[in-house]
């Protein structure tokens, strides 16, 4: 199989305009509006990147989700990379979008060029002759990403426990999304987002690792549909119109549009590698939506050795630390508002120059929205 | 301004057009260099002037070398300008400690390079520096040329005339990408690095008018388009499948996170021709490269704007890159 066959059929005019035609059928035998929260940022760019709110009826919406790993990172956090990479004896290193992220004291582009050494790798594994290149350095891996990315810090740890690799510790940042997708639906506040989301089209990357099983308490408590979809634009085609068919059939299920990868279970042995060493943390605060439960992991206690919250615990700090009062990324990130309507958006904050943390990921919405722009 | 320069500066996208504007342009203006052109063009128009700096890591890749990049690179923005590369400066700034075999393979390719220009190097300098002072070996050129065709400029654009490409985009960007280190990519893709002057002489000698021509170096074809729309107050409407990328470029775009269309190109450019000469235009670049295309046009819908049309009826906004071009995580 070649690479192309991944995408290729998936970007197909004639498929999209069908299912443009199925979704525009559908839509008229709805009984009200529904908007459709995509959970995940890489959906946000696919939808944007693909003008696909120009092809949906008046009545179907999207709502933009927290799932930017880079976007909900809190600020205090962020300075944590930055102190970190500010060390004399360290080099972090961490994957692309964390570089130009601004926390408080500036964003690692900014650390670099005041001399820290920061590098970006494509898989975590690449920290390894990095490590063995620089043996009288401190690499610090700065994790960062949701299920998906996951394992793959899971598999670097595993490798420098077996090969007793003594330079390289961990710095954890993991977070979960049923958590987050369950702080979003389940407050009672009648005048919450809660009653804004219809239905969840699930990110597919996360199922592949986790399965859809994560997301068998939305139809069955709380009575939202949800389709694990692909990320091509007929996936998102395809996977809106499995929700539409739900509403219309009055069904309300758990259902998978990315088969061709995602199953019930998900990667079995990628979830034991997760367990193995990582457990969860009692609250993780969320940029824009802050403490959710659960949400967040951390290494084990075992693994203290290597875990460099602990290890640099003298000089991290821990005081939250707010994001400016004008921007309004965390009801973006909850589905409150789009981006267009944040008073900052596209003047003072800009992707040269984010204020908010939606404008910093090319995941982000705010992103999304600058970059591509809304031509309906 | 930021308070210190970061990689983004030079990225041929927005940071960097804000550094030129504030910094140089600033302490520099004049008449000539606000022209912002791929060279000045000085003398009444019969000379066209450049320079450029190469600083490519690593120094060798598919299909060229910091050499062959050094002659191209300053030769094709003469050559953008209408201009028939003549004399050539070299200066070389050399890491202590590099090998003297390799400094004698470029300084070869620079030469087999400046035969195709028919150019010749006139004037040189050569500084060897401690080592970590720079990357191995950093080199300029300066170039003048003589111009044969008049007139050429990124303000002309009106409505209706035709944009093309004389090749498939994004493969030096791409071949770069996968030769860096820790990305561990292979493939068979070649560096697209070429001098252009011999295409520019075809399309000067056959008498099509030429409104606007550059190469899409630095921010790729993306970079030059959003430039035209601004510089002629005009809207250029792209088609995306009709955008000529090599499956090995889009492969690579699609495992990192990137657009060919901002990908640095060294053998591209990007034309502008009234719709009456477009068959002959496309013609003539297509007895170098099979995969050249006509792949837009000017309009009036969004002033300054660039847009990318899809083949199922949507459309978007193609902006300049910001930031370093980097790998997105999921």
């Amino acid at each position: 199989m070649q690479l192309k066959n991944l995408y290729d059929n998936f970007r197909d005019s004639d498929t999209i305009k069908a299912y443009a035609q199925i979704i525009a059928n559908d839509a008229k035998k709805l009984e009200r509006p529904i908007n459709i929260m995509e959970v995940c940022g890489g959906h946000t760019h696919t939808i944007m990147k693909f003008g696909l709110p120009q092809l949906m009826p008046q009545n179907i919406n999207f709502i933009h989700g927290p799932g930017c790993p880079v976007c909900i990172m809190p600020k205090e956090r962020i300075d944590h990379a930055y102190i970190l990479a500010m060390q004399s004896d360290v080099i972090l290193v961490t994957l692309g979008d964390m570089i130009k992220v601004p926390g408080s004291k500036g964003s690692l582009q900014d650390a670099r060029s005041k001399g820290a050494d920061v590098r970006f790798v494509y898989s975590p594994l690449d920290t390894l002759p990095i490590a063995k290149e620089n043996p009288d350095k401190k690499i610090i891996f700065f994790a960062i990403g949701f299920e998906t990315t996951t394992p793959m810090t899971a598999v670097l740890v595993e490798q420098v426990l077996k090969l007793k690799i003594p330079n390289i510790v961990f710095h954890i940042n993991h977070v979960t999304v049923p958590e987050v997708m369950t702080e979003l639906v389940a407050s009672k506040d009648a005048s919450s987002y809660n009653n804004k989301i219809d239905a969840f089209l699930g990110p597919s990357h996360v199922s592949v690792i986790s399965g859809s099983k994560i997301y068998d308490k939305f139809p069955k408590e709380y009575k939202r549909p949800v389709v694990v979809t692909g990320f091509e634009p007929v996936d998102v085609m395809h996977g809106i119109s499995m929700i539409l068919k739900q509403f219309v059939e009055k069904r309300c299920e758990l259902e998978i549009e990315y088969k061709r990868s995602v199953s019930y279970d998900g990667n079995i042995k990628a979830q034991a590698l997760i367990e193995k060493y990582f457990q969860k943390v009692s609250l993780f605060r969320w940029r824009g939506i802050g403490d959710v439960a659960d949400s967040g992991l951390r290494l084990r206690n075992t693994f203290q050795n290597i875990d460099a919250e602990v290890i640099y615990k003298d000089i991290l700090p821990t005081t939250p630390i707010n994001d400016f009062k004008l921007c309004i990324c965390g009801d973006i990130l909850r589905g409150m508002a789009k981006p267009h309507e944040c008073t900052i958006f596209g003047t003072a904050c800009k992707p040269t120059t984010p204020i908010g943390s939606c404008m910093v990921s090319s995941e982000g919405a705010c992103a999304a929205y600058y970059k591509y722009g809304n031509l309906l | 301004m930021t308070k210190n320069i970061t990689l983004a500066h030079g990225n041929g996208g927005e940071e960097n057009r804000e550094l030129i504007e504030k910094i140089f342009y600033k302490h520099f203006k004049n008449d000539i260099l606000s022209k912002s052109e791929d060279s000045a063009v000085i003398e009444e128009g019969r000379l066209a002037f450049t320079t450029d700096s190469f600083t490519v890591s690593p120094l060798f890749f598919n299909g060229g070398d910091i050499g062959k990049l050094a002659i191209c690179g300053t030769c094709n923005d003469l050559a953008m300008m209408g201009a028939k590369p003549k004399y050539l400066s070299c200066s070389v700034i050399i890491e202590e400690g590099f090998a003297t075999k390799d400094l004698e393979t470029i300084i070869q390719s620079m030469q087999v390079e400046l035969e195709i220009n028919g150019a010749i190097v006139v004037s040189g300098d050569t500084k060897v520096v401690p080592r970590g002072a720079v990357d191995k070996i950093f080199i300029n050129t300066t170039g003048i040329g003589e111009i044969e065709y008049r007139g050429i400029s990124a303000s002309n654009l009106k409505e209706g005339v035709s944009i093309l490409v004389n090749r498939d985009i994004g493969s030096h960007g791409a071949t770069i990408f996968m030769a860096r280190e820790g990305m561990g990519l292979h493939s068979t893709l070649e560096t697209d690095c070429a001098s252009l002057y011999p295409q520019i002489k075809a399309l000067i000698d056959s008498g099509i008018e030429i409104v606007a021509l550059r190469d899409a170096t630095r921010g790729g074809v993306c970079a030059v388009l959003n430039e035209w729309a601004v510089s002629s107050a005009v809207c250029i409407e792209v088609e995306e499948e009709h955008i000529p990328v090599q499956e090995q470029v889009n492969g690579v775009c699609e495992m990192l996170g990137f657009e060919a269309v901002n990908l640095a190109n060294e053998g591209t450019f990007v034309l502008a021709v009234s719709k009456e000469d477009e068959a002959k235009a496309l013609e003539i670049l297509q007895r170098t490269h099979r995969s050249s295309a006509i792949i837009g046009t000017v309009t009036k819908q969004y002033q300054n704007r660039v847009i990318l049309n899809s083949s199922w009826g949507t459309k978007r906004f193609l902006d300049l890159p910001t930031g370093e071009l980097l790998p997105r995580i999921c």
